[in-house]
């Protein structure tokens, strides 16, 4: 039958998360390592995102994308317990761990991993899913895929283009497109915020004159062969676009940045449970899924703001999965958390009574001085915006192993207008 | 009067930035990160250029970066010594493409690797 | 300019013309079929609902009837020759009333009338039993097990690939121009070398008025009517086994949900009249299908879509498909009006024309060497002791090119040189880029692979042919060296 190799610990995905899980499983001492990435290079998304800004709250330095891979490449190479399985794709996980691979090196290959790390990350989601009418012609391109192209394959995909979604990639985009001499006409936002940081409205678009509409969509796209226009249009509160108030703007490429979805396919297949609030596995705070000995880092889980966040988390998750090839972990004592007021999403979603635990935590709607409370902790909180992630570590003494769960909720905030 | 995002922090005050006659009167600012932030926005602001050069022979191209923050001034024009440049391998990161980019004082360098023959 | 000569030429690479092409490979021949697109069935027959009908819609003795019900037989057996994606998952139409239950047993008598075999009347609870997420308001239906779902243009490349394979000449990118009628034949002009043909089928779809007028038939008239469908993400499948109808309305059989063989669930279509022949999507279309759609499947999710497209449809005035010999000449013959059934009955359109073509006088002799067989690898199809196989024997099925569809680069070396030159002609011959991330990941390396394998550069790689080039060059190549000339 298949060419079956029986492993410690496989890690699916060579981006941050699972660059960062192996390192950290390494360290803490585990044998067999597989690291498997679809891709011909580790650090998946980084070496295309060329801007600077990472590595501030990691490494205490502001790196770019490739250059925060690099780091992370120079520790895998002093693993050689690690072993680096590139241009390999997973086709199965089982519950019982079980990983099924293919490349063009080995064929058809499946691990029996005794501890699997998901990490996977996300993809964009497209045109379609967002169901914006019109033709369908070339010249629309997610953001990340506008991105590969120009930063590693060095092609000109357009000369004018309209970007749809103000996220931080959407904004980078419009600079990095405007410094390549593309014109860019417009950055619609559906929502009266952007969603990117302040530093990438004023050093992206501010700085090259780039006109932000918020609470403004495309309604429709036109042109056969190619994108020749596309329809914009102001929504009303309800997010409904307002078409007699609408407008075309020219353009031969629509770039969307408008989501990313966590990829759990895989996770799926293996039996994992997903938080439909965060699209990701549910964990608990050794970033353990609820399947036994699969655990799930990066923006498999949530998708996270910065980068930093993912090389923390899948460090934990890479510790924990070596405790538990040690039996460390096991049988250990949780409580779900329960998302009160203005509260999207908390990860971990399970926290083991006794752990300090750092939260992830996403409100609904931005407010001002509002107090945080988690379990009997609490916090103020200036400023609460959907697009920023709000941390906050769970102290063993926060949470009351009687109530049974622990309460998330922002407090006292003012909304504006 | 000039009207400024502050960007110091994800608060985003509006500050206001007026000329006077003993130099800039800047209001609006909760903090005093904001003061010194517009003062440096007004005076002299900086930014960090990143782009990708053209690698002779290869298929991907390599990404680089101002080594600091030039004068924002000047970006346009270290973009167009940028888009000039073709390098060949191998390269490592860190190693300065360009010295003096645009003018600045200040190194284009590489943030990607070129893999070498050896 | 040396000329095409040939026996028989077939206008029109939809799945009438690929159909017939495949059916006259049987004979003796000299054939061509020539498609002005750059890929056969990027016209109507890849933009449809993809549904082999049983035949209960269908007025009796129309032709409509007895070449859907004849098709919806051949169907099996086809896909078993040329392996294209097929499946008999049967077919139901449902009552919301007690009203409509009498519209259904009505229903049933046209299709036996039409011999469709197998018929029968469910109870309510007979089709939640069977359908379990159909809606609850639903009161009865009728179980069609005969209808099927095929996916169109794969099938449509299945009959094309299998009748070059037997000798037939096909010709993309091939628009005619003028046809002039001489004393043995036809001289067709078209926009490369002309053709001489002794007999012509005009399967020209939505251009087949155009088509028959190029010889002064004017006989044959004919408008757009299109139709909106919208696709869910396979993680779905299963949702419906069979695919489920409402009532007809005068116009259309409704708007139907539909399990794709490739495991979706699509919804669909509208059916509105158009003058122009544009393609696009329409909020109003959605607003049409989704409400409709959940009254059947009550718990679609408009957070599942994958994409949207929209087909036309070539729509005759007198309400049935026009296919004879034109009333200019009698070795010009027309396949006009093929809407719906036209899917479904095009095997058995294809049986009928070669009879038309032996009544013209035209000899034909069956080959001796007909291979009716075509396969394709489909990695995603086979199980892992073939995977593992296959990609032994060539690595490059190993290589995993769409990581949604798991398609390998091996297969999309197969697409092109099975015929593709587009990324859409890629995408329809391996389904690569058509899965939950729309081609997000896998575009740049199939742009890639289309390149190498076709030897030209990237900014030549289009969508869909010329004037849906994917890249305008490179970002820096070409400008640096125009700068460098400069100074």
């Amino acid at each position: 039958m298949l060419n079956t190799k029986a492993v410690d610990l496989v890690v699916v995905g060579g981006g941050p998360a699972g660059m960062a899980a192996a390192v950290a499983a390494a360290e803490a001492g585990v044998e067999e390592i597989v690291l498997l990435e679809r891709q011909a290079k580790l650090g998946g998304i980084l070496p295309q995102c060329i801007h600077n800004g990472f590595g501030l709250r990691y490494f205490k330095e502001e790196l770019t994308g490739p250059e925060y891979a690099y780091r992370f490449m120079l520790e895998l190479k002093k693993k050689p317990r690690i072993q680096v399985k590139t241009e390999t794709m997973v086709v199965t996980i089982t519950p019982d761990r079980q990983v099924v691979t293919t490349s063009a090196a080995e064929g058809l290959v499946c691990y029996q991993a005794r501890a699997v790390i998901l990490a996977m990350g996300c993809r964009e989601r497209p045109r379609g899913a967002i169901n914006i009418p019109g033709t369908r012609p070339a010249g629309i391109y997610t953001a990340g895929s506008l991105q590969y192209l120009l930063n590693i394959e060095g092609f000109l995909p357009g000369r004018t283009a309209v970007i749809l979604g103000s996220g931080d990639i959407g904004l980078i985009m419009a600079r990095r497109l405007t410094l390549e001499g593309i014109r860019v006409r417009a950055v619609l936002e559906l929502m009266p915020y952007s969603n990117g940081l302040n530093r990438n409205v004023v050093q992206c678009l501010e700085d090259f004159n780039i006109p932000l509409y918020l609470s403004h969509t495309v309604t429709a796209i036109h042109g056969q062969g190619r994108v020749e226009k596309v329809s914009v249009a102001p929504v009303d509160a309800d997010l409904q676009p307002l078409v007699e108030k609408g407008f075309d703007l020219a353009c031969d490429t629509l770039v969307l940045s408008v989501g990313l979805i966590p990829e759990n396919e895989l996770s799926l297949q293996a039996g994992v449970e997903l938080d439909p609030a965060t699209g990701g596995p549910v964990v608990d705070s050794f970033y353990q899924t609820t399947v036994e000995g699969i655990f799930a880092c990066g923006n498999v889980a949530h998708v996270h703001d910065v980068v930093d966040d993912v090389s923390a988390e899948s460090a934990i998750a890479g510790r924990a999965a070596a405790a538990y090839l040690r039996g460390e972990i096991g049988g250990n004592r949780w409580l779900p958390v329960k998302a009160g007021r203005n509260i999207r999403s908390v990860v971990p979603q399970r926290i083991v009574v006794g752990q300090a635990t750092p939260l992830y935590i996403r409100a609904r709607f931005p407010e001002k001085n509002a107090q945080l409370n988690v379990g009997h902790g609490h916090s103020k909180r200036r400023i609460v915006s959907p697009g920023e992630t709000i941390y906050y570590t769970v102290k063993p003494e926060d949470i009351c192993s009687q109530e049974g769960f622990v309460r998330v909720g922002l407090e006292g905030g003012k909304v504006d207008d | 009067m000039t009207e400024l995002t502050c960007i110091v922090c994800p608060v985003g005050c509006r500050i206001r930035v007026d000329r006077a006659e003993n130099g800039l009167k800047i209001s609006g600012n909760d903090c005093p990160r904001g003061l010194t932030y517009a003062r440096e926005e007004m005076t002299a602001p900086k930014r960090i250029l990143t782009a990708v050069v053209e690698v002779a022979g290869g298929e991907s191209m390599l990404p680089v970066k101002t080594k600091e923050a030039i004068a924002k001034a000047k970006i346009w024009l270290a973009m167009q010594e940028t888009k000039a440049i073709t390098v060949s391998g191998p390269v490592t990161v860190g190693q300065v493409i360009k010295d003096n980019v645009a003018g600045s004082g200040v190194p284009l360098v590489a943030t990607g690797m070129i893999p070498g023959d050896a | 300019m040396s000329i095409t000569e040939v026996d028989v030429l077939v206008i029109g690479g939809g799945v009438v013309g690929a159909a017939l092409i495949r059916e006259l490979s049987r004979y003796e021949l000299d054939l061509v079929l020539v498609e002005k697109e750059v890929d056969v069935s990027f016209g109507t027959s890849k933009a449809n609902s993809g549904i082999v009908h049983s035949g209960v819609h269908d007025r009796p003795g129309t032709l409509k009837a007895q070449l859907s019900v004849r098709g919806c037989q051949l169907f099996p057996e086809l896909a078993a020759e040329l392996d294209f994606l097929y499946k008999q998952n049967g077919a139901v139409v449902v009552a919301r009333s007690r009203e409509e239950l009498v519209e259904l047993e009505k229903l049933v008598e046209n299709g036996r009338a039409n011999g469709v075999k197998d018929l029968s009347l469910i109870s309510r609870e007979e089709l939640r039993r069977i359908e379990p997420n159909l809606s609850a308001e639903l009161v009865g239906g009728l179980l069609a097990p005969s209808g099927g779902i095929v996916v169109p243009f794969d099938l449509v490349f299945a009959l094309t690939e299998n009748a070059v394979a037997n000798g037939a000449k096909l010709m993309v990118n091939t628009e005619v121009l003028g046809i002039k009628e001489e004393k043995d034949g036809f001289f067709v002009r078209t926009n490369h070398r002309p053709i001489r043909a002794k007999l012509i089928v005009n399967a020209a779809g939505l251009y087949g008025g155009e088509v028959a007028a190029m010889i002064g038939d004017h006989s044959i008239q004919l408008y757009a009517r299109k139709g909106e469908e919208y696709l869910f993400d396979r993680k779905l499948e299963g949702l419906v086994q069979r695919t489920v109808f409402p009532l007809p309305s005068k116009v259309s059989k409704g708007i139907l949900v539909i399990p794709t063989v490739d495991g979706n669930i699509m919804i669909g279509p509208t059916a509105h009249r158009v003058e122009d022949y544009d393609l696009s999507t329409s909020l109003a279309g959605w607003n049409e299908i989704f409400p409709a759609a959940r009254k059947l499947v009550p718990t679609l999710q408009p957070t599942d879509l994958i994409t949207a497209f929209s087909g036309l449809r070539a729509v005759g005035t007198s309400g049935d498909f026009i296919i004879a010999p034109s009333i200019i000449s009698p070795r010009f013959i027309n396949a006009a009006g093929i809407e719906s059934p036209g899917l479904t009955a095009a095997p058995a359109i294809a049986e009928y024309i070669v009879e038309l073509i032996k009544d013209s006088g035209l000899p034909l002799a069956r080959k001796q060497k007909f291979n009716p067989r075509r396969t394709v690898v489909r990695l995603r199809d086979l199980d892992p002791q073939a995977q593992a196989e296959l990609m032994q024997k060539d690595p490059a099925y190993g290589q995993i090119v769409c990581r949604c569809e798991m398609v390998s680069a091996g297969e999309i070396r197969d697409a092109v040189r099975r015929g593709a030159t587009t990324l859409d002609g890629i995408k329809l011959r391996t389904r690569s880029g058509m899965g939950r991330c729309q081609g997000g990941f896998c575009t740049p390396k199939i742009i890639r692979l289309l390149s190498n394998e076709l030897g030209l550069p990237p900014e030549q790689i289009s969508k869909n042919g010329p004037g849906s080039e994917l890249l305008f060059g490179r970002l820096r190549g070409d400008r640096a060296k125009e700068e460098k000339q400069h100074a």
